[in-house]
């Protein structure tokens, strides 16, 4: 909880007399206003953000030969593509006839971030709980600095790990049929995402008071019965936290998908096969893309989805958490 | 279960998450060793300071690095009075309760979650068409500022790097003791004065952390400048805010996927990698001992 005791320079001193005073009240004041300006800034960029990218996208309302050639049916229907081929689910914009569904779209995401997270979110609740609970001192002072070290490498740096040495590591052993897909794209993300779940999931545990621990040893649980059902539950909404800003890290990457997830704009379940991501689609496509056309409007039309998206996992999962820490606290001691 | 079975189910669950936490140390090791191991012997100094040849596993990287350190240098110079502004009005002068100031909070923490790539977007359609537009128009120039460039580029991770910069920077006033305030203002400081003599000089080193945390991030990050205006290939080195520009980054990623020869433009992209890592691990690691040094400070106090 907060303090809710008043910051010292809240209140407003009383007017002052002579120049050199009157003075500094003056720039004292335009300091408070300057300070009090870039406070809202926070608040204006946001709305501006919402406003401009909605804003490149609304042609495809407004406009008749957008709306024609991106309608709804068209975005979210399968339509035909090929004479004796059943109707289908396809982006390419850039056709005679644009192919505009978002489902491919979507679907790569999901499923890159599926894997991601199912990689990243045991190993980096798993490390959190030793690195909390059972690690020695020592080690415990080590192994936190060095992971938040490496989770500043560039997602760059990762997506050419996977493009030049993973793709080509998993295709030998797995015997994929495509070098690139929504494994090997997959598994880099969850390299990008498991130090933010291991830091954000070790704070959590770490916050977990002393006494809930002491209390359950002295009911004869073991050490692992502790930490597993005392500890981390008592944690879950710090946990939960973590795992999503996990998940909206992972939709919203794209360098590393951009590099490994060969980039096949497909609707299939398979993870062995080439995907493409909302995010990846945005970056490869925007530079050629003529400004004012469909197609550009459609590229900030995925940027408003992935905006929104992380929009309602942010307010969702801080719902639940407020919700579940009120209950924790008001709980009678 | 018996007492014995229990014990045992737990150690082997112990050391379950003892591999868990070593594979992640030896899985990000092994990344790193990997990138970096081509560059061996074949990266030079002459490397780092010669312009790009013809192909892209001619030449050295130098505009690159010019241009990655002034895009971040510029975004400093952007984001660091906003963000310590912000942080100075939700620390220092709101009222807990304050309105504006919650609304302040939740849309920094939202703006935390937007994905980079839509900060591209936001910086093309706002910093590139709509601001620059404006001063084309208004200077009656024409596709000078309204057109991807350093300026824009620098803006948009600006804005993606406030966050960080204001939650760094609250963290740091948090760590100066409230009775210094109150006496500075019982001696009769104003406001202002107690900011500018007693808060920000305490606060200096956290200050400082925010900026190299700041840095660190906006030098790594590319999708946000592949919108607004970083270029591929362009020798030249940027002469005005408004130019293009070449970025490590964009240049490891155009090394990896547009090369005609991926096995030639190893040893280009491992040193480019190299320099990434250098410059983005460097300064993390100036911003841990910084921060282990305020919470040390913060604990003794």
């Amino acid at each position: 909880m907060r303090e809710l005791t008043q910051p010292a320079l809240a209140s407003r001193p009383t007017p002052p007399s002579g120049e050199a005073q009157r003075r500094a009240a003056r720039w004292d004041l335009f300091v408070e206003l300057a300070v009090t300006g870039a406070g809202v800034a926070g608040i204006v960029l946001l709305l501006l953000m919402i406003v401009f990218v909605v804003r490149e996208a609304l042609p495809l309302v407004l406009d008749p030969t957008q709306r024609e050639q991106a309608s709804l049916g068209k975005l979210l229907l399968p339509q035909p593509w090929r004479d004796g081929h059943p109707p289908a689910f396809l982006w390419n914009p850039t056709s005679k006839v644009p192919k505009v569904s978002v489902w491919p779209l979507v679907i790569g995401t999901l499923k890159v971030t599926f894997v991601a997270l199912a990689m990243a979110a045991p190993a980096g609740v798993a490390a959190a709980l030793f690195t909390s609970e059972f690690a020695p001192g020592r080690l415990r002072t080590w192994i936190k600095p060095t992971i938040e070290l490496l989770a500043g490498i560039p997602s760059v740096v990762l997506g050419s790990f996977a493009l030049m040495t993973l793709a080509s590591a998993l295709q030998a052993t797995f015997g994929f049929d495509f070098r690139l897909n929504a494994l090997v794209a997959g598994l880099a993300m969850s390299l990008a995402i498991v130090p933010v779940i291991y830091t954000l999931t070790d704070d959590a545990l770490r916050a977990v008071p002393h006494t809930y621990r002491e209390a359950a040893l002295a009911l004869g649980a073991t050490r692992w019965e502790t930490a597993f059902r005392v500890v981390l539950p008592a944690a879950a909404p710090g946990v939960l936290g973590a795992l999503v800003l996990g998940v909206g890290r992972a939709v919203g990457e794209t360098m590393i998908v951009l590099m490994a997830s060969g980039n096949a704009a497909m609707v299939s379940a398979n993870l062995a096969e080439p995907t493409r991501t909302l995010s990846a689609t945005i970056a490869a496509e925007m530079g050629e893309v003529v400004m004012g056309s469909t197609h550009a409007s459609l590229l900030f039309l995925l940027g408003a989805i992935l905006f929104l998206f992380n929009l309602v996992l942010n307010v969702t999962a801080g719902a639940w958490v407020r919700a579940r820490l009120q209950r924790r606290e008001g709980a009678p001691s | 279960m018996t007492l014995g079975a229990r014990f045992a189910v737990g150690r082997l669950f112990e050391r379950l998450t003892a591999l868990a936490a070593a594979l992640i140390v030896v899985a990000l090791g092994v990344v790193l060793v990997d990138v970096l191991r081509d560059g061996v012997g074949v990266v030079s100094w002459r490397f780092f300071v010669d312009e790009p040849g013809a192909g892209p596993t001619e030449g050295g990287i130098f505009p690159a690095i010019f241009g990655t350190v002034v895009l971040t240098l510029v975004m400093t110079i952007i984001v660091m009075p906003l963000g310590v502004g912000a942080a100075l009005y939700l620390h220092e002068y709101a009222s807990p309760t304050s309105r504006v100031a919650g609304l302040a909070r939740a849309a920094i923490h939202h703006l935390a979650g937007v994905p980079s790539i839509v900060y591209g977007l936001f910086g093309l359609g706002f910093f590139v068409h709509t601001v620059g537009g404006a001063v084309d128009a208004v200077t009656g120039q024409t596709l000078k500022w309204g057109q991807p460039g350093l300026l824009w580029a620098a803006c948009t991770l600006a804005v993606l790097t406030l966050p960080t910069v204001i939650v760094a920077t609250e963290e740091a006033l948090r760590s100066v003791p409230r009775e210094v305030r109150l006496a500075s203002l019982a001696l009769g400081a104003t406001r202002a004065q107690t900011l500018g003599k007693v808060v920000l000089p305490a606060a200096a080193p956290g200050i400082l952390t925010a900026a190299v945390l700041a840095i660190s991030r906006g030098a790594g990050e590319v999708a946000p400048v592949l919108l607004t205006g970083v270029a591929s290939w362009l020798p030249d080195l940027p002469g005005s805010l408004s130019s293009q520009f070449m970025h490590l980054g964009f240049h490891a990623y155009v090394l990896a996927t547009q090369s005609p020869d991926v096995d030639a433009a190893r040893p280009a992209l491992a040193g480019t990698v190299a320099a990434l890592l250098v410059l983005t691990f460097l300064l993390n690691l100036v911003a841990i001992v910084l921060r282990v040094r305020l919470r040390r400070g913060m604990e003794a106090s």
